[in-house]
């Protein structure tokens, strides 16, 4: 019989340095998109807080700062990081398994506004975009979410089948960054 | 190009999906004309348009665009969930 062996998302591609910058996969955790039925946005918050400490975000803010995080994901949607939900969400908003369905790698290091600047097309910039912030916006091509989780340190997520794309152009990027010193 | 989501804020134009005119859907009994009209006839305005786009690469949310064909300037942007369509 076949074995099995589970690999993460961007297994053999991760970690990657260059420069003082840092690519890493984060540990895979369970993740839920959490959407609220109609109306009931605020009984979701009020059973996320009892439960897990945390409400429903507000749009581009990440609740919760310990190892549970909802980051908003669009409209009506947020993601339940680190935890699985509580029985109490049931009936209350629908909800789906997403924990292998992301690549989520985490970009550290001096540099890495910069490198995001060249494939994002929003101001992530410390200013306008601090630690507990989070858009849905755009990398390269692919649609993503992108979460300050530092001074320096931005989460990233793309679709799982994404993962090499995403790897490839963050480093294409993060290589141009460090030569342009 | 930059659309301000009620939202997201101000974004890029390559985030949103263009769908078309925003118009008020006929009644299922209004009729062959009517519904000519909706599925098929458009006009073509130099001027103020009132379009539907997606902010697939955001939010997901369904916008409904006001904007200058001629100058080009966005006039007004709401969620199509709030406009009266």
């Amino acid at each position: 019989m076949a074995e099995l062996i589970a690999r993460s998302p961007c297994g053999g591609l991760l970690p990657l340095t260059i420069g003082e910058l840092s690519l890493t996969e984060e540990p895979p955790e369970p993740m839920t998109l959490i959407m609220p039925f109609r109306g009931q946005t605020g009984a979701v918050s009020k059973a996320m807080t009892a439960a897990h400490g945390l409400g429903f975000p507000e749009p581009g803010r990440i609740a919760g700062e310990g190892d549970a995080k909802a980051i908003w994901f669009g409209r009506g949607k947020a993601m339940l990081v680190g935890v699985e939900p509580d029985r109490s969400l049931t009936g209350l908003a629908a909800m789906s398994d997403q924990s292998d369905a992301w690549a989520v790698v985490r970009l550290t290091g001096p540099q890495s506004e910069a490198v995001l600047a060249r494939l994002v097309p929003v101001d992530l910039r410390a200013p306008v975009f601090g630690p507990g912030q989070t858009v849905q916006s755009q990398v390269m091509h692919m649609t993503g979410s992108i979460s300050r989780i530092g001074a320096q340190a931005f989460r990233i997520m793309v679709f799982r089948s994404m993962a090499a794309t995403l790897v490839h152009d963050l480093k294409t990027a993060m290589e141009a960054v460090v030569a342009r010193r | 190009m930059r659309i301000t989501c009620p939202i997201c804020g101000e974004r890029d134009r390559r985030e949103f999906y263009y769908r078309g005119a925003a118009l008020d859907r006929p009644d299922p009994e209004a009729g062959q004309e009517a519904w000519d009209d909706y599925v098929y006839l458009r006009d073509n305005p130099a001027g103020r348009t009132r379009d539907l786009w997606y902010h697939d690469a955001g939010c997901g949310s369904w916008l409904v665009v006001e904007r200058d064909t001629v100058s080009h300037a966005i006039l007004n942007v709401a969620l199509a969930l709030d406009a009266d369509a």
